[in-house]
């Protein structure tokens, strides 16, 4: 593929210089003919030139959203994410018609209105009316995009938080995620980076009688259905929490603790078993056997093949490993979730194994 | 040629008054250290065409590493070196560092000082008929200031722990702490070193602009009359000194932070198994200040090449700008805006949700001024006689671009969409498209356009068609696939997409689009070749060879220090009488001639118009 790839574009340069040196062959010889400003050839030339790319501009956008719209995500797995992904389909689908439209427009005239010796244009200054209605009409549209977009984003950001919503501290550091629950009496212990130390890898107040049950994990559990707020914490650097499959995304900022909150709606399970998810992780693990034959030929390993699970990705550069920042989410029923969490190890019990050991 | 367009240029030459050019120049006072607007133009262009050339290198070579993660390249290892290209593999600390100083590069250098450097030093004081700048020497002391931030950037580039890979946006603590990248150390200090150079050779060149165009303008040159470049260079000066100092104080705290243990940006912070002393700072701070320059910034950007464009396509639609005043009411409306909407760059910063609101208004309202200018400009072609001269090229696939990055822009300035399509690569193909694309087409159809003026000669057009042609589809190539790797979550910045197999079948979409890319940077070459044979060898110019209106045309085809040997023509009508007829309608005002210079009084058989 890439020996392939490389061979077009080599192709594809020395076409491109034939054809200029056979222009500039072209320029020198031809000295009756103007080299520097356009003839009535030129023009003629040029405006179909613009009549043709408008019609391989649009069969490439065509052919654009007709091979590469599978890779749209799937069904947003969170509560708000069906409004999200309305909004978007509304505003793409806006912004397409305009774009044809305009497109169409500019290209058109420029192969319509093509100059020739002795045509007059048409002076035409202004049009009062005109420009009113092009202003009039954007505002319009855009004044309903903006009050819908508004309504969607203040239901999204403003999280009630009630006695039901799972609160769940994320920390983020220089390359990785860990989760932080909050155990059984459902309140996170106080934590800074001031207190790290040791196995106290996030900085959790010792002194605080809230924080000894907190758990904390290098995976993220979540349960179906439930509210969940995330309260997220940095270490280090700037970094993002962007869960893509859930529409969410908020900045974790060292010096201050910033939220976001969304409700789980299609469990692990589920998403890994629908159609879109079978069909693409088909086509992934074809894609990784054809690397690997190549990677295998050249002594290396072969790739694993690929199963779907949710991720979180850091999505603010944070330095070397930014793009490799990952943290697995399952989405699980409830009960499921109540055993994981069980199984977990508090902080408590953690500081307490380990001054077992200093002792020994 | 009628007798009245060549009024000027018989202009008498005993009017030989106090701007002379009889004192003898050195190689010294001509070519360096020149006070005259035209050569520090040309400096500011040849300067920002060498920056360019060293942005789209870079870029390739990240693109090469994005389509072939982590192969091999002899190219690599001769630019990058051993310790940067191991074996001819790139390194994350190379890939950071190059997209970080990419983004730099054409962002201030190319596209602030490339563009609006040099064509408001080449076009203020020729299209407002003044003699030169205000002040030409601080003139020439704003060139060399850039030159001087130039030199430093580009020395970043050899520093041992390598240049600033922070990201162009360089937001602390990243680019606060040399432990948490290398790059953040003795790279970060040049970077802000010659950030400040730049933005003092800016304020300094913008002053100048605004003085100039509000006491030079020479008779009859009402501000209603000025050519809408003027317009657009203007405004663009405006909002430079308006937003630049603002980066210069965050650049001043960051240098603060770094160097001298304050607190502006840094806070609770754990790094290398020490707990910093900062207390009390915030990143969110520095996201403020830096995006209160940042995004008047692309506007900063855009505006110069909307006014070259506006003026580029009238005169060769051959007739006037559509809309006059409403471009110009839509330059002032845009300009106030884009000081009012930074905060659509952090709706996910963790400020609070309320004013994600706020500026998700603010945001969407630029669409109307922005969809205004688009219309003129497409009714500027309705029922014109277009030369297809290479800058009407680059003109028109301006306003394609524009438009079509313009429009996803209401996307990502709708802070619920911005959610999930945050920086990933939506957001790359976005400002590409309507900033980068963008303004690098007006500043070719103003290369293509003004050439005639700057150099006495022509460049060869066919080239040009073909320079053209390539990179309007090599461009659209390269980022309208771009959106949709976007909406699939792929995070810019990513040095590789391997760890997430998800995203395995991104891969060849991703190699076509650096194929594009490397064949869109390569034509350049064509346009490097005829910029350079052109301005030895090209086609000597005639004195108006576009058949322009504006006052630049007016003067001789060798440059005078002073600009018109003889005395300063008055004006007495807009920029954009073409194809004026005359009162019956039987032909031109002047007969058989499409076009009107400034200079030309009022004739007896025409309708004077009132804008």
């Amino acid at each position: 593929m890439t020996v392939f790839l490389i061979i077009i574009v080599i192709a594809l340069l020395g076409i491109t210089f034939w054809q200029m040196s056979k222009i500039l062959k072209l320029s020198k010889s031809q000295s009756s003919e103007d080299p520097t400003i356009a003839s009535d050839k030129d023009n003629k030339i040029q405006g179909y030139l613009m009549l043709a790319f408008l019609i391989v501009f649009n069969i490439f956008m065509l052919y654009n959203f007709w091979s590469y719209s599978k890779f749209y995500l799937p069904e947003a797995a969170s509560a708000h994410g069906e409004d999200y992904d309305r909004l978007m389909f509304i505003s793409i689908g806006l912004i397409m018609v305009v774009q044809v439209l305009t497109q169409f427009l500019l290209h058109y005239f420029s192969f319509k209105y093509k100059g020739e010796k002795g045509k007059k244009a048409f002076f035409y200054a202004d049009n009062d009316k005109l420009e009113f209605i092009w202003t009039i009409i954007p505002v319009i549209v855009l004044a309903g995009l903006i009050i819908y977009g508004l309504f969607t984003w203040s239901e999204i950001m403003n999280v009630e938080e009630d006695e039901d919503t799972v609160v769940i501290e994320l920390y983020a550091y220089q390359f990785g995620w860990k989760a932080r629950y909050a155990g059984e009496d459902n309140t996170l212990g106080k934590a800074n980076v001031r207190f790290i130390e040791g196995i106290n890898t996030v900085g959790i107040d010792e002194s605080d009688s809230y924080a000894m049950d907190d758990k904390i994990t290098s995976e993220l559990h979540l349960p179906v259905d439930k509210k969940v707020l995330f309260k997220l914490r940095s270490q280090d650097v700037l970094h993002s929490a962007y869960f893509p499959f859930f529409r969410a995304q908020m900045n974790v900022v060292p010096g201050m603790i910033t939220q976001f909150g969304f409700t789980p709606t299609i469990t692990s399970e589920e998403m890994r078993n629908s159609e879109y998810m079978v069909d693409k992780v088909t086509e992934i693990n074809q894609i990784r056997k054809e690397n690997s034959k190549e990677l295998v030929a050249n002594g290396e390993m072969a790739l694993d093949p690929y199963e779907f699970e949710y991720y979180l990705l850091c999505n603010k550069i944070c330095g070397i490993s930014h793009y490799n920042m990952q943290m697995k989410i399952v989405v699980e029923s409830e009960e499921d979730y109540k055993e994981w969490l069980a199984g977990q190890e508090s902080f408590g019990e953690t500081m307490a194994k380990q001054e077992e050991n200093n002792k020994q | 040629m009628s007798a009245l367009a060549n009024a000027t240029v018989a202009q008498d030459h005993h009017g030989h008054d106090d701007h002379g050019h009889h004192h003898k120049e050195t190689f010294i006072t001509k070519y360096i250290f020149s006070q005259d607007h035209k050569m520090i133009a040309k400096q500011y262009l040849i300067t920002g065409l060498i920056m360019g050339a060293l942005g789209i290198l870079m870029s390739v070579l990240f693109r090469i590493q994005i389509a072939w993660p982590e192969q091999s390249f002899a190219i690599f290892e001769l630019l990058l070196g051993e310790k940067y290209a191991p074996d001819g593999v790139m390194n994350a600390d190379a890939y950071l560092a190059l997209v970080t100083i990419h983004g730099t590069i054409m962002v201030f250098f190319v596209l602030t000082a490339g563009l609006s450097g040099t064509f408001s030093n080449f076009l203020i004081p020729l299209q407002i008929g003044a003699r030169d700048m205000a002040s030409g020497f601080l003139n020439m002391v704003s060139y060399w200031i850039f030159f001087i931030s130039s030199v430093i950037m580009i020395s970043s580039l050899f520093v041992e722990s390598g240049p600033a890979s922070a990201g162009w946006t360089i937001y602390p603590p990243l680019s606060a702490l040399p432990e948490a990248i290398p790059g953040s150390g003795m790279g970060m200090t040049l970077w802000l070193i010659s950030m400040a150079f730049f933005i003092a050779q800016s304020l300094l060149g913008s002053l100048n602009y605004i003085v100039t165009v509000i006491n030079l303008r020479t008779k009859g040159m009402s501000m209603t009359r000025l050519p809408l470049t003027i317009w657009a260079l203007f405004v663009t000066a405006i909002i430079g000194v308006v937003s630049f100092p603002v980066l210069l104080s965050a650049a001043l705290m960051l240098i603060m932070d770094r160097s001298f243990g304050t607190s502006f940006f840094l806070s609770d912070i754990y790094i290398k198994g020490e707990v910093l002393a900062h207390q009390g700072g915030s990143p969110v701070l520095f996201e403020h200040l830096f995006w209160f320059l940042g995004h008047p910034e692309v506007y900063i950007v855009i505006l110069p090449a909307m006014g070259l464009v506006s003026e580029i396509m009238a005169s060769n639609s051959r007739k006037p700008i559509f809309g006059y005043r409403a471009m110009v009411a839509s330059i002032l409306a845009i300009a106030f805006l884009s000081t009012i909407v930074w905060g659509h760059h952090m709706f996910v910063s963790g400020m609070n949700p309320f004013l994600g609101s706020v500026f998700t208004f603010t945001t969407l309202l630029i669409a109307i001024p922005s969809a205004v200018k688009a219309f003129n400009w497409i009714t500027t072609l309705w029922k014109g006689n277009l030369q297809m001269n290479t800058g009407m090229l680059f003109s028109i696939g301006f306003v394609s671009t524009f438009i079509t990055g313009g429009l996803t822009g209401i996307i990502l300035g709708d802070s619920t969409l911005d959610i999930n399509v945050h920086d990933t690569y939506f957001v790359i193909a976005h400002f590409h498209l309507v900033m980068g694309i963008s303004a690098l087409y007006g500043l070719f159809a103003g290369v293509y356009h003004w050439f005639p003026k700057m150099f006495g000669r022509m460049m060869n057009k066919n080239l040009g068609y073909v320079h053209f042609w390539v990179t309007a589809i090599g461009a659209y190539g390269v980022f309208f696939p771009m959106h949709f790797i976007g909406l699939a979550g792929l995070p810019r910045r990513y040095y590789t997409n391997t760890a997430f197999p998800y995203f395995d079948d991104l891969a060849d979409t991703n190699v076509l689009i650096t194929v594009f890319a490397i064949i869109t940077a390569v034509i350049q070459l064509v346009f490097i070749y005829n910029f350079i044979s052109s301005i030895f060898y090209g086609k000597r110019a005639t004195q108006n060879p576009w058949r322009s209106n504006t006052l630049e045309w007016t003067t001789p085809v060798e440059h005078v220090h002073g600009n018109w040997p003889g005395e300063i023509p008055s004006v007495y009508r807009w920029s954009y009488d073409y194809s004026k007829m005359n009162i019956d309608e039987t032909d031109y005002v002047i007969p058989g001639q499409d076009f009107v210079p400034q200079n030309v009084p009022l004739q007896k058989n025409e309708e004077e118009l009132n804008h």
